[in-house]
Parts: structure tokens; sequence; C-alpha cells
């Protein structure tokens, strides 16, 4: 792939391997962002005035870019601030009235902090309980467990389809013939796949689907729910205010229909704007080459980082994009700062994966992940800023 | 720059941790996390006639954080608890002889932000007893 022209902070000599952290944007999706406020701004659902459609427009248009790009309807699309809004929406409107006092809630042992402590909340706030479907030593999803746990009917499966940490690959569709055979509801967090891999929510058929924008080249700030159609329906509303009533009076309000119900308050309308040129950008390139060229990146990183002895690498093949390890006998801070002296951008720590880092044995690891922009010069000079590290820390 | 951070003497404090461990009955004993990077430390340690007797730390973190929170442990140890009360966090960098900035001075400075804590809440605790 030859995009990372297409990337203004990429012309500096930066080399950024932190695309699970939030991606690199590309030009197109910066002059539309800008290009909103420029020539469209104006406050949506609202204005009597051209200039009012026009916003409107542009926000309904890119809510149907959203929705086709996954396979949704147009209504079954909720924007929100990122994938942590998306799943607090869940929990505190689907989650209060569905999930009773000695309910379960089956989370798994790879998920990111934004998809455990929502279910925290609401667990302790209704007296649930959490179960958590364990990983192998390989960081796979132990299969025969799910099967075990599912069975003890659970309110609801919380999984992660790419591990941030891992990058994991979850056979979600698998999960989610299973989970239903046994009427459980599933939320699938593919902040980490939307953006490397084409999802069809219908074929999959989650009952709820979350991703954050700017992980998906798009901008800070605007995220999505997906909800099936007669379950957003009969939700109650999230957060309150403008935009999602009816009628208000003042004792009590009606409610919008969906998905302006969950749309409370002036939305990120030029974030919304951004995403779906992102997704026109992600399209444009082929999901399918972004994937291969992620796919092929990964395995020339994991084969070199395997060739140093000092680095232990975790996870397994079955990998998205994703590559966790340490180095020697020293903490990930440490070997970050001495990458970071070379121009390399990695994340060190936890990753917001505290459970899994327990289950892992290490406080924190170093984490290398590709986006299209990368290639294997980049992982040429990880490597050669591996070796410094190793010289300053004498390993 | 990163060799003279990264010197001898501190992966060695790193990878042999003076005054590592627990004591069994801590008078004074403080622990906490650096927000922003995950590293802890905790600190117990016992007076005697004034002075810091005994002092041990515990906790995970980056190289930085461990060795310089061993080596104040090494440095306080059998100095008065007044005057360590007193320490100030340049008297700890001058101890610690590295080029720490910016986002490595937390890390440099957490054992003695823990050993502040549990020695202001130590001797808050006997004063407040006493009067």
């Amino acid at each position: 792939m030859n995009v990372k022209k297409e990337f203004p902070l990429l012309k500096s000599k930066v080399v950024y391997l932190d695309s699970a952290a939030t991606a690199q944007k590309p030009k197109v999706v910066i002059d539309s962002v800008k290009s909103f406020y420029e020539t469209s701004n104006a406050n949506v659902h609202r204005g009597m005035y051209d200039l009012g459609e026009k916003a409107t427009d542009l926000y309904e248009s890119s809510r149907t870019n959203v929705a086709n790009f996954i396979g949704a309807g147009t209504t079954e699309i909720v924007f929100v601030k990122n994938a942590t809004e998306a799943i607090n929406l869940v929990a505190n409107s689907w989650g209060f009235v569905n999930v009773k006092k000695g309910d379960k809630i089956l989370l798994t042992e790879l998920e990111h902090h934004s998809n455990i402590v929502p279910w925290q909340l609401l667990a302790k706030c209704v007296g649930a309980k959490l179960l958590y479907v364990p990983i192998t030593k390989d960081g796979e999803l132990d299969k025969k467990e799910f099967s075990k746990l599912i069975k003890q009917k659970p309110k609801l499966f919380a999984v992660t389809h790419v591990s941030n940490v891992l990058g994991t690959i979850n056979p979600v569709k698998k999960f989610i013939a299973e989970a239903h055979k046994n009427k459980v509801l599933v939320l699938v967090d593919a902040s980490q796949s939307v953006p490397r891999t084409k999802i069809d929510v219908k074929n999959i058929n989650c009952d709820f689907l979350v991703f954050t924008g700017h992980k998906a080249f798009g901008p800070m700030g605007v995220g999505v729910l997906y909800a099936k159609k007669d379950l957003l329906e009969n939700m109650p509303p999230f957060l309150g205010g403008g935009s999602m009533i009816k009628q208000v009076h003042l004792q009590e309000s009606t409610f919008a229909d969906v998905p302006a119900r969950f749309e409370a308050g002036t939305p990120n309308v030029a974030g919304a704007v951004g995403l779906a040129k992102a997704i026109d950008w992600l399209q444009e390139k082929g999901m399918g080459n972004i994937q291969q060229h992620e796919k092929e990146l990964t395995k020339y990183a994991r084969k070199k980082l395997k060739e140093e002895k000092a680095i232990k690498l975790y996870g397994s093949e079955n990998n998205a994009g994703v590559i966790s390890f340490n180095l020697g006998d020293m903490h990930a801070h440490d070997v970050a700062a001495v990458l970071n002296e070379e121009n390399i951008c990695v994340r060190a720590g936890h990753h917001c994966a505290m459970p899994l880092m327990n289950k892992l044995g290490v406080p924190a690891t170093v984490r290398v992940s590709f986006g299209p922009y990368n290639s294997k010069d980049d992982v040429d000079k990880l490597m050669s800023a591996i070796q410094r590290a190793k010289k300053v820390f004498r390993l | 720059m990163m060799e003279q951070l990264y010197q001898e003497v501190i992966l060695d404090y790193y990878r042999n941790p003076r005054n590592k461990g627990h004591l069994d009955n801590p008078q004074i004993k403080a622990c906490d996390v650096n927000d922003s990077c995950g590293d802890e430390i905790t600190i117990e340690a016992t007076e005697k006639n004034g002075k810091m007797s005994e002092i041990k730390f515990s906790g995970q973190g980056c190289a930085i954080s461990q060795s310089a929170a061993s080596m104040l442990t090494e440095y306080v140890q059998g100095k008065s608890v007044e005057n360590i009360a007193k320490l100030n966090k340049e008297e700890v960098l001058k101890l610690l002889n590295i080029p720490v900035s910016g986002m490595r001075l937390k890390c440099a400075l957490l054992g003695f932000k823990v050993l502040k804590l549990g020695i202001i809440e130590y001797l808050g605790g006997k004063n407040g007893s006493s009067s």
C-alpha cells in the first residue's frame, strides 16, 4: 500500500506504531471537517433556513453512510462520542430494564476496560453477577469454557471482536449463533476491527455493535452504536435534553423516535461528517487490501521480533495488526522511552486491560500496532531501535 | 541521553533492589499509584528513638521509579524522621543524580511522594494522640 503520503502528520519523521490507540487521519478527512465548519456549520434539526438544512442533510447522510458500511438500517445507527459511551448507553438503558438481581452478564478476559467497567457499575446497582470467558495460553478465548458459561443463560454476552492488546481475532459469528441458541443477546465491541475488517451486522447477527470513529481514521469525539431496531425502539432514553424529545411538560416528557431518542443535545456533526469521509476513504482503498497489508506487516514484525532472544512475545499468529511484547527484564515504559528517542511511537502499559495483564502475569507490555500507512521499513526501524534499547539496558 | 538516564547504578538498583520487601508491623505505611503510567510503590517503616530504624519498599513499575525508591530507602535509613519529613524534591533528585525531566520526573519522585505521605500521616497521628 502506498498511502502514507495522504497523511499530513506522517510527513514528519515519526514512525507511528500506535494505530490501536488512535489512527492517523488522511488529509481528505481533515479537509472534510474543516470544510464543514467553513461552509455548512449550523445546528442540526432546528434552523428554518437553508444552512441549517444543509448541516442536517450532511449529518443524516453521514448516518446513512455508516449504516451502509456495516450493513445496518439507518435508524439502527446512533451517533455517540466513542465506544465507551455506546457501551454505557446500552448498560444504562437496556441494562437497567433487562438485568435484574441474580442475573448474569458474560464478558471475556480480553476486554478493554470500556467493556468491563460499565457492566460492573450496572451489576453493582442491580445485584447482578459478572462471568468471564477465560483465555488460553495463546491468548485465544477458551471456546469450551464459553460453551459452558453461555448455558448459564446470562442476559448478555459482551465481547470484543479484536483484542486491543494481543490482536486476537475472535470468531464472533460462531459465538453469536451459540449465544442465540441459548437466548442470550450479544454486544460486539468492534473498535479494533472496523478499521480493518468488513463487518456486516446482519450476517454476524449481533444484537448490539459499538465502535469509535478515531481508530477508523475519523475524528476524535464521534462513535457509533448499532442496535437491532426492535431492541432500540424498546429502550428508554440514556441522556435527557434537547433533540431527544417529542414534547416537554413541566412534570414529564415524551420522547423522540429512534435514533434521535438517544442523541440528546447538539451532536458532533463535524465528527460524523469526518467519520463518513473516513469510511469513503477506507472503501476506496479496499478493506481487503488494508487487511492484507497489515497481515503481511504483522507476520514480518512477529518473525523479526521472534529472532530476537531478549524479546518475549504475547498472543498468537491469529492476529489483526497488534503485537505485544516485553524486552528482557525491563519494564515496558523504559523500553518505550528509548524507542521514543528514535522517534518511534509505541504504547507501553496495561492498555486499559488490567485483568488481561494479570492473566499474562505482567504489569505492562510494549504494544506495536499497524495501520495502512506503515511499511516494512517502519518495522526495520523498530528493530534497530530495539538493538539500541538492548545496549542502553545492558541486555 | 538514554545512556545517562539508564546508567549502571540505576540498572543495578532496578535489578538488585535494596530494601525491597515488607515489614511485619510497620508504624509508617503508605502507597500510591502514578495515574499516568500505573507504577506503584508501597513504603513500610518503623521509628525508634526518633530515627527511621527499618524501611522497606515494594511495588512495580519502570526502572526509574523502582530504583529511585530503593535508593531513597537506603538514604533515609537511620536518619531522624523529623529531618526526613523536611526533605525536598531537589535533594532527592540530587541523590539520584540522573537527568530526569518531564514525564519521567513523576517516576523518579514516586517513592519520595509515598515516603512523605507515610511520614506526614505518622507524625500527624502521633501529635494528634499526644494532645
